[in-house]
């Protein structure tokens, strides 16, 4: 049985406020007005939650049985779900930054859009955003050559630039459109692109697999031009159609693996 | 009349030390060896008139105010921030920036620099794939491939040609530039690309693409279009032979390359280039930085926060994330409700939108003249020129550390950076 | 100044051979004294051990290149963060941790005196700027002269005089403490991608070889008459089947004689010199065989080098090496040649427990200390941050107090160690006397600093750190866990007689002193040789001579450690 906490903005603010104490974990087995004073950082100084949404409902003992309502916009709150490793959240509007960044497990739906760093760093779970995504989704942090490597993002709209930036491992798929340098330094794991996408998708890829149905701009004169082939099938996913196989980044040397299937 | 020899230019990040300056009484009568931008800067002080009271502006009108009401006002403002700004850096002593960091840090403030506004890519490139660098003497003693890529310092930084790359004559370089090559790559034939053994000039905005040539070409792949970037291949293979096959080759590149599309992924590129160089003979890159004291920013700020640029202190320490902590990043989110300004005119330099941001809100001033930034600012505070009238530390492009001198005098009543921001800070922790 | 009395404590100074005994210990003005007669502040330190102050004798912990792996590895700073508090700064980084935070570290583990381990001469304003900036603990440099010009040209040519009065100039004019050679030769090699793999290999055009070279600068150290010996980071360093190169370089100095009751030679990070093999396959541990070689000859000092199995930051000036480990990892890489002097590196580096090489890399640092058999040679370091971070330290003192806990992290690392490692049959397990030693004592006698440091004799300085452990109710053996958290959090440590910490907790900053050596020479001979530094500062450095030299302004409490040479 899941139980919700149904959180409600109650001020609008210019200040980003960082909220990462909105995720399942965190608000498991506390009563709504110990829900309302856990902290939370606005500008430089230390508030309560309870100060920003309005908290209702009731919270399960047990996390994975814990779904957090978000209703209405919270496109000025940062690192919902960072870190989480179980239960759901429900975000009804846009969303800030690093939603779900380092997030382990469980599951987050965000009815809007997303800012930048959504899914950064990412191991487990999955992320469904209805809306677009901005930058660096499911990438990594700077100077960190270990992104995302785990779990599932799927964006309904379009994504910005650095999609799966340095990513090691799990899937994002975008059903819209993408923006340049897409999987730029990836190893690991799958990007599905439904749209279109900008220039410099796969740069300095090493490994992994992308999958572009839509258009996609000049390929990197550093990738070759492999085979076409008939129906594609990767991690249990299949796909029709014919696709034109490209290998690449050899700017990063001669044994790469990485992967780009562009359907024709 | 008298001479000073050895001084440090503090125009560029060039930071020629060379410089015999002829004082005359409270005027600077001349600055030999320096180039004409340098020399500029110096004389600049004999400007007339030059600001001496601070300026606080009150229902739209200027009036003089004293240091004290100046100061202590702009800490009320700083104190009473939830979210201030500290912004500039790259044109004041490194002892200047350490107030600032203390600043930042006891108001939970943001403090950024110009570089996020320059070779801030650079940086961000850096922390993805490292820097093979050397110092600038090693290039003028052991360089025979010098190579200028989006960068013209013919005249951004003049003597760069002069004192360490091309002309001068090294140790394993006897005979100067005639042991030397140069190439430059560029959108266009520049004054430093017309004195240059070999000018390529690549295609706007497809830097990138070029780079991505040269690395699989030096990685041992075979180049499989005609023609990258507006290059033929011939040119390309021909350009990764030189580099491949030289002894000591060196790549500086500007801010051509750094804010041309692609940003810090085409610094990453022609890192990871120069890395992949290194296979086959020595090879080293370095960024040329702009404003002289640029870099010794970046090094305060890592040596004391961690982080070279775009700082958030709000928690307490410091947290660093350009696209969410830099200035313009804030500026435009309209995060920000105060913000000072050290050394910089980002009023004349930010995007449109951030403008209108910092029209908005409460702004302070440091700066020697008067800028587009001092005449929107609540505050100017008058200060002192670093470099010129008071020493402290700069780092050349090459973060080598250089000890700024003072030639002259400021003109009275006009404090230092670091003594009024030292003052601000006294005066912010007494009202805590 | 106040007056204090640590009382009843339970004293480890091997200096003054006080081993274990419940004593007081007084202090006056900053020193230690015979006798009070004010009304001193008392410290029960009944229950507690007390020690001098730790000090750290090789750490990258301020320069240009420690500054570079900060700024290329903000990943490492969101690892860990400390916030101001209303006595401290705030600061970032794990195995890069900010000049402040640096600071406040190695104070809370009982530590009052650190060096650093490498200053490029002409970075070596950067390198004080930072030291400036390093609050709690005294400090110093170490001046690189690996790929100097001046000194290969002198020794080239027989010219030693000449080139002790330039190192002398050299010492002055960097403020710095002690010669320290990093792959001799190498780093000049490195200016054209080379690197010098024998002791015998010369470096290209100059064609002074790294056994003429480290010859040569033994020499200037004893004529110089210097607190410490040379400081040389072997040639090969992390290469396989290197500890060849290393038995060779022991025996370098072999026939000049120490100016002073100290070695003639420290050879440091020995760790990451102790390897056989010729495959990363049958890579192994011959740090029985160091062990050997250091038993057998008094004068040499080591200290270890010891891998911490950790996420960390290798930099040193040996260029070549940086470039060597990351065409392993195919990490980032950093690089900066330094003209006409030196080449530092870096590239972050992961021992990961998994990793056959690691775990052997763990073994030998452990070896080295259990089968060197006088601690007094064998001093305790991570060579921060290159095979793990300084705040480890007390892990490592608890590695060698108690043989249990080396068998439990054997069992978790790589098996191979069974193999090739003879770490598995070691059962010697160190006293507080011996970590008293290879933390503090053996440091102040190695640096020529036991007039003032590393004890708690009558006259010396009033560092000191006490700890709550009472060593007849714990037995380091089994409680080892206990061990490395006490020393991790001193429950006092004394700077100067000031109480700076206070169960762990920092209540007090201050800034220590800058030590540096102050060489004098020959008057006519410096005058000789300055013609000569003003000679190729004109044509090859690329600043002025007299933008050189560091200004003692720049140095907290510059301390001048004087010297008269015998030229």
């Amino acid at each position: 049985m899941m139980t919700d906490v149904i959180l409600v903005p109650k001020v609008q603010h210019k200040i980003s406020l960082e909220a990462e104490v909105i995720k399942p974990d965190e608000f498991a087995g506390k009563t709504i007005e110990e829900i309302k004073e856990l902290p939370v950082y606005f500008g430089n100084t230390v508030q309560k939650l309870g100060d920003f949404f309005e908290v209702s409902g009731s919270a399960e003992e047990n996390a994975e049985n814990l779904r957090i309502v978000v209703e209405g916009d919270v496109s000025r709150v940062k690192r919902i779900g960072e870190g989480m490793t179980t239960g759901e959240i429900l975000v009804k509007g846009d969303v800030d930054m690093y939603l779900g960044a380092r997030m382990k497990g469980g599951r987050i739906v965000v009815e809007g859009s997303v800012d930048s760093f959504a899914g950064q760093q990412m191991r487990g779970g999955e992320i469904e955003i209805k809306g677009n995504a901005k930058d660096y989704l499911g990438g990594s942090y700077r100077g960190d050559w270990r992104g995302m490597r785990g779990g599932r993002i799927i964006v309904e709209g379009n994504a910005g630039k650095e999609v799966a930036e340095f990513m090691r491992g799990g899937e994002i798929i975008i059903k819209g459109n993408c923006d340049s340098f897409a999987g730029v330094h990836m190893k690991k794991g799958l990007v599905i692109i439904e749209g279109s996408v900008a220039e410099r998708v796969g740069a300095e890829m090493v490994g992994g697999s992308i999958i572009v149905l839509g258009e996609m701009a000049n390929l990197l004169p550093s990738f070759k031009i492999g085979e076409v082939v008939e129906g594609l099938k990767i991690d249990g996913r299949e796909f029709p159609g014919k696709f034109r196989k490209y290998i690449g980044d050899f700017a990063e040397g001669p044994s790469v693996k990485g992967v780009i299937y562009k359907r024709l | 009349m008298a001479t000073i020899t050895d001084v440090i230019c503090p125009f560029c990040g060039t930071l020629c030390d060379d410089i015999e300056v002829v004082v005359n009484g409270s005027k600077i009568e001349s600055a030999r060896h320096a180039c004409k931008i340098g020399n500029s800067k110096f004389l600049s002080i004999n400007d007339i008139p030059r600001p001496i009271k601070p300026l606080i502006r009150e229902n739209g009108a200027s009036r003089e105010a004293s240091i004290d009401e100046a100061i202590a006002k702009a800490a009320e403002i700083l104190s009473n921030s939830k979210r201030a700004l500290l912004f500039g850096w790259s044109s004041t002593s490194c002892e200047a920036t350490a107030v600032g960091i203390e600043i930042a840090e006891e108001i939970g403030g943001l403090i950024d620099g110009t570089t996020t506004v320059c070779h801030g890519p650079t940086v961000m490139a850096v922390q993805y794939v490292g820097l093979p660098s050397v110092t600038l003497g090693e290039i003028k003693n052991r360089a025979d491939l010098v190579i200028y890529w989006g960068a013209n310092p013919m005249h951004a930084h003049p003597r760069h040609l002069s004192r360490y790359s091309i002309f001068p004559r090294g140790y394993f370089r006897e005979r100067g530039q005639q042991d030397r090559e140069l190439i430059v790559v560029d959108v266009r034939k520049t004054d430093t690309a017309k004195i240059a053994n070999h000018f390529i000039q690549v295609e706007f905005g497809k830097d990138y693409e070029l780079l991505s040539a040269l690395r699989m070409i030096v990685n041992g792949g075979e180049l499989e279009e005609e023609e990258v970037a507006g290059v033929p291949k011939e040119k390309i293979i021909e350009l990764a032979d030189k580099m491949m096959n030289c002894q000591f080759g060196i790549l500086f590149f500007g801010m051509g390359l750094t804010m041309s599309p692609g940003k810090h992924r085409n610094i990453d590129n022609a890192i990871s280039l120069v890395k992949n160089l290194n296979r086959h003979t020595k090879f080293s890159i370095m960024p040329m930085r702009g404003h002289w004291n640029v870099t010794g920013f970046g090094e305060v700020m890592t040596w004391q926060t961690g982080y070279p640029f775009a700082v958030d202190f709000s928690r307490g320490y410091a947290r660093y994330n350009p696209g969410e902590t830099s200035a313009n990043d804030v500026l435009q989110r309209e995060e920000v409700d105060a913000v000072l300004v050290v050394a910089s005119d980002p009023v004349a330099h930010f995007p449109r939108k951030s403008v209108a941001h910092l029209a908005r809100v409460p702004m302070i001033t440091i700066a020697p003249h008067h800028s587009l930034t001092t005449e929107l600012s609540e505050i100017f505070i008058p200060s002192s020129m670093v470099g010129i009238e008071e020493e402290g530390t700069a780092y050349r492009m090459d973060t080598v550390p250089l000890f700024t001198r003072k030639v002259i005098d400021p003109p009275q009543g006009v404090l230092s950076d670091v003594e009024i921001l030292k003052r601000i800070l006294e005066k912010i922790r007494e009202m805590r | 100044m106040s007056e204090l009395v640590l009382k009843n404590g339970i004293v480890y100074d091997p200096i003054n051979n006080v081993n274990g005994e419940k004593m007081d210990i007084l202090v006056k003005d900053g020193k230690i004294v015979e006798k009070l007669n004010g009304n001193a502040k008392t410290i029960d330190c009944s229950g507690k051990i007390v020690m001098p102050g730790g000090i750290e004798i090789h750490s990258h912990m301020a320069g240009g290149k420690v500054n570079g792996g900060r700024l290329f590895q903000p990943e490492d700073h969101v690892r860990f963060a400390m916030p101001k508090t209303k006595v401290t700064r705030s600061g970032t980084g794990f195995s890069t941790p900010t000049t402040f935070l640096t600071g406040y570290l190695y104070s809370k583990m009982g530590y009052t005196t650190g060096m650093t381990a490498a200053m490029p001469p002409l970075m070596a304003r950067h390198t004080h700027e930072e030291l400036k900036d390093i609050p709690m603990i005294d400090k110093g440099a170490y001046c690189l002269t690996d790929g100097n010009w001046f000194i290969m040209k002198y020794l080239k040519n027989g010219e030693i005089e000449k080139c002790a009065a330039y190192v002398s100039w050299l010492l002055k004019a960097t403020k710095g403490y002690v010669v320290k050679i990093t792959n001799p030769c190498g780093t000049e090699a490195w200016g054209w991608g080379k690197n010098c793999r024998s002791l015998d290999d010369p470096a290209p055009y100059f064609d002074i070889t790294p056994r003429e070279l480290v010859k040569g600068l033994v020499e200037v150290n004893e004529i110089l008459k210097l607190p410490h010996s040379v400081h040389l980071h072997a040639n090969n360093c992390g290469r396989l089947g290197n500890f060849v190169t290393t038995l060779e370089t022991f025996k370098v100095p072999n026939g000049t004689k120490p100016a002073a009751k100290r070695q003639i030679m420290h050879a440091t990070h020995i760790q990451f010199h102790s390897y056989g093999g010729d495959t990363w396959h049958n890579f192994e541990s011959k740090a029985d065989e160091i062990a050997k070689a250091v038993n057998s000859n008094k004068n040499i000092v080591i200290d270890t080098g010891t891998v911490t199995l950790d996420h960390t930051t290798t930099m040193t000036a040996d260029g070549p090496l940086e470039y060597y480990l990351q065409s392993l990892t195919h990490l980032k890489w950093m690089n900066r040649n330094v003209e006409m002097e030196t080449s530092p590196g870096i590239t972050p580096f992961i021992y990961s427990r998994k990793m056959p090489t690691a775990s052997i890399q763990w073994a030998i640092g452990l070896e080295l200390s259990l089968l060197i058999k006088d601690p007094w040679q064998v001093l305790m370091t991570t060579d921060h941050p290159n095979a793990g971070p300084f705040i480890r330290y007390p892990r490592i003192i608890a590695w060698l107090m108690s043989r249990k806990y080396r068998e439990e992290t054997a069992s978790k690392v790589h098996k191979v160690i069974y193999d090739r490692s003879t770490i598995d049959g070691i059962d010697r397990e160190y006293s507080f006397y011996d970590i008293a030693i290879v933390t503090r004592a053996g440091e102040a006698k190695a640096l020529g600093l036991s007039d003032r440091k590393g004890h708690l004799g009558v006259g010396a300085d009033a560092d000191i750190a006490v700890y709550d452990i009472n060593p007849s109710e714990i037995d380091p053996s089994r409680d080892y866990k206990e061990i490395e958290k006490k020393f991790s959090s001193a429950a006092y440590t004394i700077k100067d007689g000031e109480i700076l910490v206070k169960n762990g907790e920092i209540v007090q900053t201050r800034y220590g002193r800058t030590l540096w050596v102050n060489s004098k020479v020959d008057g006519e001979l410096e005058k000789e040789v300055m013609k000569d530094i003003e000679y190729n500062f004109k044509r090859y450095y690329s600043v002025n001579l007299a933008n050189y030299p560091v200004r003692e302004e720049v140095l907290t409490r510059s301390t001048e450690v004087t010297r008269s040479a015998s030229v």
